[in-house]
């Protein structure tokens, strides 16, 4: 038996059946960043006064990552046209550039990750706080036996406010220099992990989130673009609904950024 | 909803960032920033007309 409306929309709905799927899907991706996102705005209004970071992120990588999604969204759309007037040499054109784009957005987020994760703040046991990026742990180093000293590059303050608004005109003008401390003068070592505050919980959960989207809509992706090409020749209207259904999903996760962005980067 | 009504919706969505990033810009002291936000935004409304008009023939359901 065959199963109906897999190429031709259904007459009440207007929908075939992978379009009607992917949309009750983002549905339920929509309530869970929404949820997220009300979490998100919970914390920011329940930080303490002067608690809660700005200037965190660096806005040039941010704004990079959104032009490379919308043009993603772009040469995916553009994918799309090119199945429906039946050209597939150009659908493998846009969707190879739509793959790349996502691996270079995936890269710049891992640097990111990675700067956030050598970045450390020091609570010193004078009760002043080192800030900076981990250049080198001495071999003997340990905290908890209180041996060796670690070296930042970063500066010193002396209130864990002066760390949150990176975008005052002190903060701009802190000059960063090679800070070598003690074990025995540290209270307290955390890098700018998950578990650093609230701000980056929900900095790395949402963006993680996000880009396990990526990864999951670049996999897809992928394999329509490598393995595609069988179902192209016998039956590339069944082909262009599948490209339409990714390209959906494809635009759901960069409208989610187009909200992230300004969010975490610019407020 | 078509990719052609959800990329509509998805481009003014982005037309609307590009004038918001303009005016962060401009409030941060960035004039630089602020015009290429401006001009990202009035590039991204002409690909939108462009688009519109390219694919005029397919629906939106």
């Amino acid at each position: 038996m065959e199963i109906p409306y897999t190429i031709e929309s259904r007459p009440d709905t207007g929908l075939y059946n992978a379009k009607l799927g992917i949309w009750l899907f983002l549905a339920s991706e929509v309530m869970l960043f929404g949820g997220l996102f009300s979490a998100y705005v919970l914390l920011r209004v329940g930080a303490e006064p002067g608690m809660w970071p700005h200037g965190w992120l660096n806005v040039t990588f941010g704004t990079i990552n959104t032009l490379l999604l919308a043009l993603s969204a772009i040469t995916t759309l553009l994918a799309w046209a090119a199945c429906k007037v039946r050209d597939f040499t150009k659908f493998k054109i846009f969707h190879a550039c739509t793959i790349l784009l996502a691996l270079t957005f995936l890269g710049i987020k891992s640097y990111e990750y990675h700067d956030k994760l050598i970045h450390y703040e020091v609570q010193l046991t004078n009760g002043k706080f080192a800030d900076g990026h981990l250049i080198e742990k001495s071999k003997d180093f340990d905290l908890a036996n209180k041996t060796g000293s670690v070296t930042l590059h970063g500066r010193i303050v002396e209130d864990e406010k002066d760390l949150m608004d990176l975008r005052t005109p002190a903060a701009q003008s802190a000059k960063l220099d090679e800070v070598t401390i003690a074990a025995t003068d540290i209270k307290k070592m955390e890098n700018y992990g998950p578990k650093h505050n609230t701000f980056t919980a929900i900095y790395f959960t949402l963006t993680g989130l996000h880009a396990l989207h990526i990864l999951g809509g670049t996999v897809v992706i992928f394999y329509f673009w490598a393995f595609g090409g069988a179902m192209w020749k016998t039956d590339p209207e069944r082909f262009t609904n599948r490209i339409e259904v990714s390209g959906l999903f494809w635009h759901f996760v960069d409208l989610v950024w187009i909200f992230l962005f300004p969010v975490l980067y610019l407020t | 909803m078509s990719l052609k009504a959800f990329h509509l919706i998805f481009v003014t969505l982005l037309t609307a960032l590009s004038f918001g990033c303009a005016a962060w810009a401009f409030q941060s002291g960035s004039l630089v920033w602020g015009a290429a936000g401006i001009a990202a935004g009035i590039f991204v409304i002409v690909y939108g007309v462009y688009f519109l008009k390219k694919l005029k023939n397919v629906s939106y359901l």
